[in-house]
This record gives structure tokens, C-alpha cells and sequence, in this order.
């Protein structure tokens, strides 16, 4: 199971077509000049790519890619996994280069969709979920994430403040990032007074979806000294489905049986295979699709007990001068999601803040090693953890 | 006139005064499920009973749907749109089902309080019939 367990992998570059509203750029086009920028970042070329994983909702075949970077024959596979769908592509090329396939590989999300909550279709088919339950209006992904929070809350003693909270430094750190989408802070009176979604939150502790990608270049450890991008090393990364004992998106029931969710299985995975302990993050971006599941992830993950965060949050541990900056970029609330991008965009912040290149919103201290999470449905989620 | 019309077969007992949902155990691990599926979620059996899940439980957690679900594949009313509560309800078997609830006041709902199973008419159809759909209600206790 384990995927990862040395510095046997480096990540040499990164790139980014920031995240936002882009009506008149295709997803590919977009794909492309992230791909253009990480390799550029690297310092390598399209020719040198031996292997590929590409990942997007919106595009049914982003290989389509190779047209405007080169017709090498590079085998370029797609994946897709909803919202972790950025990790596992990491992952992947990661796996390829282990099993000798290749040297040096690129991963790319690409997306872009329509505004609004994501809706499943005419037809509930591709979903595992019956008709009837998208008829009566069940199938609705913020539901999932206000009763996840409000039953958390209830019971870890959470408070409302402490999700705006969470709101106020996810767009104060937008604010501080040129690529962000939201580049204005929100007081809390304007998060609290926004419109109520599904209780308890609110319009602003929610992401949108939007446009956007992200890519990176990978290759063996032992290489990287050939190339000028300074290189970052996967520790490990883990991805898993989640078990029956969870509550997760889109559950038509699930066992009052407690296991473990799928997060808190991948974080464990990712350390054991790491041979470090939470301990030893010093940055984190995690899943953030509403300010509720960054609370709880931080938990999940193991970065704080269960609870905890109440105290952690109001304190500032979570902002760019805490003890454990999370989503230093602005996270989903200020970059918003596209889909397939949004796990490697956490990737490219990482590890620009491990380099210590991030930009105003950069940590002021030294970072050795941070994490990167995702989670989506039907209960997903992948886990890596990047070192100097 | 219009008849009414179960939202989908073998989904509730119909019809039924004291109506029950029906969902599946697993006959190697125990563990129930809802709806009734062919296979165990949890253990990944292949074998199945189907079974009438008891009616009351205890609301495990909820929220409001305060907007217009995506269209579609939500059929419910759009211009008269009312937020409708929905919740995951724990029953005895140990398994937490996932339903729409008759309460859409964020002051009448907490954690713990118990909920009964009832039918109620979700919409009417093009040939004038009530679809009939299931929703948990608060118990009165006291
Ligand atoms: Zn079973």
C-alpha cells in the first residue's frame, strides 16, 4: 500500500495559471501555460517529459495538450478523482519514475466550470447515487459540508467565530497573494452578515467553483542536480477511498460503527511511509472547500487534536505567523476550485514556500517540510508530504 | 384524479400507516445500509437481506437547504421554493440514513432529539399525481 517511503523523488518545478474567472482562455490553453511555466521553472523542456498524468473534470481528453506542447509521443494519461484529484496525478508520475518507466515527468490539472454549486446531471447514473435522491434535492455537496461541521461543532465544541475566523485569514492571506482570485480581505461582520447558505454557514465560508491550472515536474532525486529548479523531495503521499464508518459526501447512510475517514487514513499512510510525525510539519495546505472542513481537517490529518482548534484558531496558529500556517496561499476560499488544478496548486505553494519564494504572503521563517491534502467525493483523499 | 405514487419502489413499505424504510444487512458482518443494495458497503459482501429499517431514531446532525437545488436532477418546486431541513438520523440498527426533514426552522432542530419516519406528497406529476417521498419528523416528548 505504501507508495513512498525515501527521497528517492524530487519535484524540480511548478507552475501555475492562476485561479479566477478566465471566459476568453480554454482549460487546455490554461494547462499548457502551467505546464510551460513549471518546465520553464525546472529548467527543461517538453522534449525531455517522458511520462504524463493530467487530470481534469471539463476536459474530457487534456492529452489533446501534447497539440500545443510538442507531438514527442509521450504517453500522457488521464486521471481523475474529483476534488483529490490533484495529488494522485503528484502521485502517479511519481509511480511511473519509481517503476523505471521514465525519468522525468510532468502532472497538470487543468479546469473550468460554470458558476454555482456542482450539480450531477440529468441523469444520477455516473454518480452510484439513485434518481430519487437527486429528485428530492439531496445531492447538494454544501449540505454534506454544513452537517459535517454542525455535528463536529457539536460535539468537539467548535464555535461560529471560529469558522468566520477561519474566513477572515483565508482572504487575508488572498489578499497578500498576486495570483489569489480574492485579493480583498472580508471583516468578520461581512462574513457573518453574508447570506446563510446551508446552517451554520454562511456565502463566505464557502470556495467557488473556478478556472484554472496548475502542473509540476518530477524526476529521479538522483537527477535533479542536472536541472536549475531547486528541488523539493516527496517524502511520501498516499491515496485511499473511504471506509463505511465515516460520514462522507453524499452518503446515502453509513455505519454509526465509527472508522476512520479517508483523510485521517492517508495522513496516517503518508507519515508511516514518511518515518516522520505531524510533529514535524511546518506548513499545510489542506482541503478547504468551506471553512468548516479546513477546521476539521487540521484534526483529521493529526496536525491537532480533535477540538483543539477552537483554541489554535482564535490564537492565530493557522495564520501566516502561527505555529502552523494552513492554506498560506488563500487556500479554495480565495483561489477558488478547479477541480482537476486544485490539489497541484497546493503542490506549487509548497513548494515555492519551502524555497522560500512565495511571494508577499511568504512564511517569515524557516520551513522544512509541509503537507499537502485533499478530499472529495464519493470519500477520497490523498495525502503528501514535501521536504527540503 | 390522481393517485398516489411512491417516488420508487421497494424504497419504503407501501402503503403503509406506520411506514418503514427498506434497507439491506449484511448476514457475514451485521452492518446495515440504506437503500437496499445487492452488496455489503462495508464488509464487501456479496450477499444481502433485505430488511424494514425501525422508524424512529435520533437526529445525528442536520442543516437547512436554503437554496434552489442544481436542475436537475432536483423535480421539486423551483418558483415557490421553500428551504427544506435534511438531516442523517441514527436508528437502534446502527446504521445513520440520510433524509430530507419536515422541519425547515434551524430553531427546532438539535442533536439528539428524536425523529420519526413519515411519507409525504414531494410533487404532483404531469398526469396530476402526488409522488409520494419520505422525510423524518420530530417526535413530540413531551
Ligand atoms: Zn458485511
Amino acid at each position: 500500500m505504501a507508495t513512498t517511503n525515501s527521497n528517492d523523488i524530487a519535484i524540480i518545478g511548478v507552475g501555475l495559471y492562476p485561479f479566477g474567472r478566465h471566459h476568453d482562455v480554454s482549460a487546455i490553453q490554461m494547462g499548457v501555460v502551467a505546464a510551460n511555466k513549471a518546465m520553464d521553472d525546472a529548467g527543461l523542456g517538453w522534449r525531455d517529459i517522458q511520462v504524463g498524468y493530467v487530470g481534469s473534470l471539463s476536459v474530457m481528453m487534456p492529452e489533446t495538450m501534447t497539440k500545443f506542447l510538442g507531438y514527442t509521443g509521450v504517453p500522457i494519461s488521464k486521471m481523475f478523482n474529483g476534488c483529490a484529484t490533484g495529488g494522485n496525478l503528484l502521485l502517479n508520475t511519481a509511480n511511473a519514475i519509481r517503476a523505471g518507466r521514465a525519468d522525468i515527468g510532468i502532472c497538470i490539472g487543468l479546469d473550468k466550470h460554470p458558476k454555482g454549486a456542482f450539480s450531477a446531471g440529468e441523469s444520477m447514473d455516473s454518480t452510484g447515487l439513485p434518481q430519487w435522491y437527486g429528485e428530492v434535492g439531496l445531492t447538494v455537496n454544501p449540505q454534506f459540508f454544513a452537517m459535517k461541521i454542525q455535528r463536529y461543532m457539536h460535539e468537539y465544541g467548535i464555535s461560529p467565530a471560529t469558522l468566520t475566523r477561519t474566513a477572515v485569514k483565508a482572504f487575508q492571506n488572498g489578499e497578500l497573494n498576486p495570483a489569489a482570485w480574492r485579493r480583498s480581505a472580508l471583516s468578520a461582520d461581512e462574513i457573518d452578515s453574508s447570506q446563510m447558505v446551508c446552517d451554520p454557514l454562511r456565502k463566505y465560508h464557502f470556495c467557488s467553483p473556478s478556472d484554472g491550472a496548475a502542473a509540476a515536474i518530477v524526476c529521479r532525486a538522483d537527477i535533479a542536480h542536472r536541472f536549475s529548479g531547486t528541488p523539493i523531495f516527496l517524502r511520501a503521499g498516499e491515496f485511499v477511498t473511504r471506509q463505511y464508518g465515516s460520514i462522507d459526501v453524499q452518503a446515502t447512510s453509513f455505519s454509526a460503527r465509527a472508522t476512520i475517514g479517508a483523510s485521517e487514513a492517508a495522513a496516517r499512510a503518508a507519515f508511516e511511509s514518511a518515518g516522520i510525525g505531524p510533529e514535524d510539519i511546518d506548513i499545510v495546505q489542506c482541503q478547504d472547500t468551506e471553512v468548516g472542513h479546513e477546521i476539521m481537517h487540521l484534526a483529521e490529518i493529526g496536525l491537532c487534536k480533535h477540538g483543539e482548534q477552537e483554541a489554535l484558531i482564535a490564537d492565530g496558529a493557522t495564520s501566516l505567523s502561527g505555529r502552523l500556517p494552513t492554506n498560506t496561499d488563500g487556500g479554495l476560499l480565495a483561489n477558488g476550485e478547479p477541480i482537476g488544478a486544485s490539489g497541484l496548486r497546493q503542490v506549487h505553494e509548497i513548494v515555492r514556500q519551502l524555497r522560500g519564494v512565495a511571494g508577499p504572503h511568504q512564511v517569515q521563517r524557516e520551513l522544512k517540510t509541509g503537507l499537502t491534502h485533499v478530499y472529495g467525493f464519493p470519500g477520497s483523499s490523498c495525502v503528501t508530504i514535501l521536504s527540503k | 384524479m390522481g393517485k398516489q405514487i411512491p417516488i420508487k419502489e421497494d424504497l419504503f413499505t407501501w402503503p403503509s400507516a406506520a411506514p418503514q424504510l427498506i434497507g439491506g444487512r449484511c448476514p457475514e458482518c451485521s452492518e446495515f445500509h440504506f437503500p437496499l443494495q445487492q452488496n455489503c458497503p462495508s464488509c464487501a459482501g456479496r450477499k444481502v437481506d433485505s430488511v424494514e429499517l425501525s422508524r424512529r431514531g435520533k437526529l445525528w446532525t442536520w442543516t437547512i437547504q436554503n437554496f434552489v437545488p442544481p436542475v436537475p436532477p432536483y423535480t421539486g418546486e423551483v418558483k415557490s421554493f421553500k428551504p427544506f431541513g435534511v438531516g442523517y438520523i441514527e436508528l437502534p440498527e446502527g446504521v445513520v440514513v440520510e433524509s430530507r426533514l419536515t422541519v425547515s426552522d434551524a430553531s427546532k432542530l438539535h442533536i439528539g432529539m428524536d425523529m420519526e419516519l413519515v411519507l409525504e406528497p414531494f410533487r404532483i406529476d404531469e398526469q396530476g399525481n402526488e409522488i409520494i417521498s419520505f422525510a423524518f419528523a420530530p417526535i413530540a416528548t413531551y
